[in-house]
């Protein structure tokens, strides 16, 4: 067991990991004002004793605002990972377990996905289904799965050049039930390595989605429409893209320091 | 007798942390001397060669006094250390591949070493590389420097980096297992390599090895090394005549594997693995836009038979083919030609219930104690896999009990099933591979390598299990092994396999007393043997 004074990243990154999931968590039940209305009387209020974080041009207040706008956040980038991992883990393990053709044509597949640009596909799925969170789950998502597939595939094929694959095939295992009962429950900590770091990919990315209004639409808050609507105010009142900034930075920062400190438990000391 | 001592050292510890891994231990070496250093993986041999070169791991802190020629090596600053490495004390390690920069010209590897102790003109320093390379039989090809790495055999590898820790001549020389990842017959010319420089250049030398056999053809004196201390110290032929130390007598008997009786007469069992004319190639890149590259062929019309209750080696080099043959033979792998026959039932394109349940029949040891298990299962677990091969899984009871019957036949205990693999050590590990092996009660057992990875002192023991239990239950085995030793310790019967053909076959005494053919010849001759001493 390695203390936490030997792996610091993980307690801090745990610990900054953990607030932001808490304040989504809160924020589903209280915030301290009604992030969705708007009062114009108390707008551009710098940060005071009422409005911690201040108000912005309609009068919201921008602590309620980061609050609800953590669990767009915490939502778009965990359901994006969740489909990251349901089909590149899979994908991954079947292209290790069969090698040849199918191996070739799941990761050439990958490349395909790899090569297209996000933004495209997000501004795609716009076209087709409308602008929404769910959209963003869905591009993130798919830019989540060969990144998976790659992982689990590349971990996979360092597990099937051990002897215990040998043996459990004497034993009459097909390699597909050998990928599940074996090989998948010794890649997990490297998963679960790469599942953290995706998640803070996730978070710069629906960012950026709805920097650009391709995620989550007004009224819901998202930190990437704050950042763009605090823009045009910047000499006005900076302090309303700094807020929302920090929140990206500090959570994403956290969720870097939680993979490290996942990676130096896991894997040998680095 | 009264050559100068060349290399002291007096109580030489060394501790990581507050674990002492060696303790207190003192050596001499003459000039013109090879003093052995022997003992299992663990006890310090290898500590010892990097404190006398203070090339111990940062962690590691050491005491006591370590003189070459009068000088003290133990408390000189790390620059003139340096000076001293390479320049008067030379080192040759285990693995060839990793010695040598893959990168790098052999030539330049060499000079490297020249320059880093010597100021001198680039045609003196290319002088100096080709005698080096010339010293350990390199020369002949011309543009021997010029060659990288991976353009060379093992055996050409450990050639080079012993040329490049004689390029400036030292007085003294460690080798640390220099021939454990070579195959016989280059050990044999490594060794014989080391012996003549020593011998002609009035070297002292410290040969480190697990392997008595290789101390007993070189070796002048011997120390035998067991948990950090240094048991005994004698000459070889003390040594191996009237072991004083119970350690060093355990040893010298686990490691004179004697011939298993010669069995009387023909083998009367019906045959139960029958392999014929089996051919397995393997694609090669392509090396042309317009044609497929002509295949290797690892396999080539190799047949063998195994009769019930029979103990079969198959001996050969890395490379023989011999994994390929054993691949094929338990049906992972399917042969481009010829057939495998288990119980007279076809076993090689079997498919379904009929290859599940010919699988039962057969089962299978690996080289690797630690690669062989799920790191996740429980022994019961891994003991229990071989259990899906019977279509109706049998009860949780009822496999309980088989587990701890297994368990206890190969001598480990009921309590052993709940525990992980990582809690047992790489004796006890093939031990629960073993049983794994039983389970499923089958006819014959096929071993890859599965003691070459064991000390000495556990191989014998898991060789007088496994002569115990085909005793016990009749159970076949066909033993793979490049090790002629444990072959002749444990095969009634031998084939011997070069360049995927089977070259002879035999019984193990007459194969091995009297060769016929001239590589078989050639391995009996090569491999290191301990002196019949009465």
């Amino acid at each position: 067991m390695i203390s936490a004074a030997r792996n610091p990243s993980l307690g801090a990154g745990a610990l900054i990991t953990g607030l932001f999931i808490a304040v989504a968590a809160l924020a589903q039940v209280w915030t301290p004002y009604d992030p969705r209305i708007l009062s114009i009387a108390d707008k551009l209020r710098p940060p005071s004793a009422q409005h911690w974080f201040g108000t912005d041009q309609l009068g919201r207040d921008v602590l309620s605002m980061i609050m609800v706008g953590a669990q767009t956040s915490v939502g778009v980038a965990l359901l994006s990972v969740l489909i990251g991992v349901c089909v590149g883990v899979p994908l991954g393990l079947l292209g290790a377990a069969r090698r040849g053709a199918t191996d070739e044509i799941v990761m050439r597949g990958n490349d395909l996905i790899f090569a297209f640009p996000a933004l495209l596909l997000a501004i795609l799925i716009t076209a087709v289904f409308g602008p929404g969170a769910i959209n963003a789950i869905i591009a993130i998502g798919i830019f989540n799965i060969p990144v998976f597939a790659r992982v689990t595939r590349a971990g996979a094929l360092q597990q099937w050049t051990k002897d215990y694959t040998l043996a459990a095939r004497v034993s009459g295992k097909d390699p597909l039930r050998i990928s599940w009962e074996h090989i998948l429950p010794n890649l997990l900590g490297l998963l679960l390595v790469q599942g953290t770091i995706q998640f803070s990919l996730g978070v710069i990315a629906e960012a950026g989605l709805s920097y650009v209004g391709l995620s989550a639409q007004p009224p819901t808050p998202s930190w990437g429409r704050m950042l763009n609507e605090a823009q045009t105010l910047t000499a006005l009142a900076p302090y309303l893209a700094l807020f929302p900034g920090f929140a990206v930075l500090l959570f994403v920062l956290g969720l870097n320091l939680l993979g490290e400190g996942l990676r130096r438990r896991a894997g040998p000391p680095a | 007798m009264s050559a100068p001592q060349l290399l002291e050292v007096i109580d030489l510890s060394v501790a990581i942390g507050a674990t002492r891994i060696i303790k207190n231990i003192s050596l001499e070496v003459r000039a013109g001397e090879i003093l052995g250093l022997v003992g299992a993986s663990g006890s310090g041999k290898s500590m010892t060669a990097l404190g006398i070169m203070r090339l111990l791991p940062s962690t590691a802190s050491s005491t006591g006094i370590t003189r070459l020629n009068g000088e003290i090596l133990s408390s000189i600053p790390e620059s003139r250390m340096r000076a001293i490495r390479g320049r008067d004390i030379g080192m040759v390690f285990q693995e060839p591949t990793s010695a040598l920069n893959p990168l790098m010209r052999i030539g330049d590897q060499v000079e490297e070493t020249v320059r880093s102790h010597r100021q001198a003109s680039v045609a003196e320093v290319q002088s100096l590389a080709r005698e080096a390379l010339d010293l350990v039989g390199l020369q002949g090809e011309q543009g021997a420097l010029d060659r990288l790495p991976y353009e060379l055999s093992g055996g050409q590898r450990q050639r080079v980096a012993i040329a490049m820790a004689m390029v400036l001549s030292p007085q003294f020389l460690i080798a640390d297992e220099p021939t454990t990842a070579l195959d016989v017959i280059t050990q044999a010319q490594v060794l014989l390599l080391l012996q003549g420089l020593v011998r002609r250049r009035n070297m002292g030398m410290i040969l480190v090895t697990h392997d008595l056999a290789v101390i007993a053809q070189l070796a002048d004196r011997v120390a035998v090394m067991h948990q950090g201390e240094i048991v005994e110290q004698a000459s070889t032929a003390e040594i191996l005549r009237r072991p004083r130390n119970a350690y060093s007598a355990a040893l010298l008997a686990a490691s004179e594997l004697a011939p298993k009786r010669a069995e009387t007469g023909q083998i009367s069992t019906p045959a139960i693995l029958q392999v014929q004319g089996i051919v397995r190639e393997y694609p090669r890149k392509r090396t042309s836009l317009w044609r497929a590259a002509k295949p290797f062929r690892a396999l080539d019309g190799v047949s063998l038979t195994v009769h019930a209750g029979e103990t079969v080696g198959l001996v050969g080099e890395s490379g023989s083919g011999k994994s390929s043959l054993l691949r094929v033979i338990l049906a992972l792998e399917r042969a481009q030609a010829g057939e495998v026959s288990l119980l007279g039932e076809t076993f090689s394109s079997a498919t379904g219930a009929t290859l599940s349940r010919l699988r039962r029949s057969i089962q299978v040891v690996f080289q690797d104690p630690y690669g062989s298990f799920d790191p996740r299962w429980t022994v019961e677990q891994l003991i229990g896999e071989p259990f899906f091969l019977s279509g109706s899984p049998p009860s949780n009871v009822e496999r309980r009990r088989k587990v701890t019957m297994v368990l206890e036949q190969v001598g480990l205990s009921a309590t052993d099933a709940q525990r992980l693999p990582r809690e047992f050590s790489g004796g006890e590990r093939q031990r629960i591979a073993i049983a794994r092996a039983l389970i499923t009660e089958p006819a014959v057992i096929a071993f890859d390598e599965a003691v070459s990875a064991l000390d000495v002192l556990i191989r014998a023991q898991v060789l007088a299990l496994l002569a115990d239990l085909a005793e016990r239950l009749k159970v076949a085995y066909l033993f793979v092994s490049h090790d002629l030793h444990v072959i002749r310790a444990i095969a009634d019967r031998v084939y011997v396999m070069q360049q995927g053909r089977i070259v002879e076959e035999g019984p193990a005494a007459a194969v091995f007393n009297s060769p016929r053919h001239a590589y078989t010849q050639a391995l009996v001759a090569a491999s290191p043997k301990l002196p019949v001493l009465n």
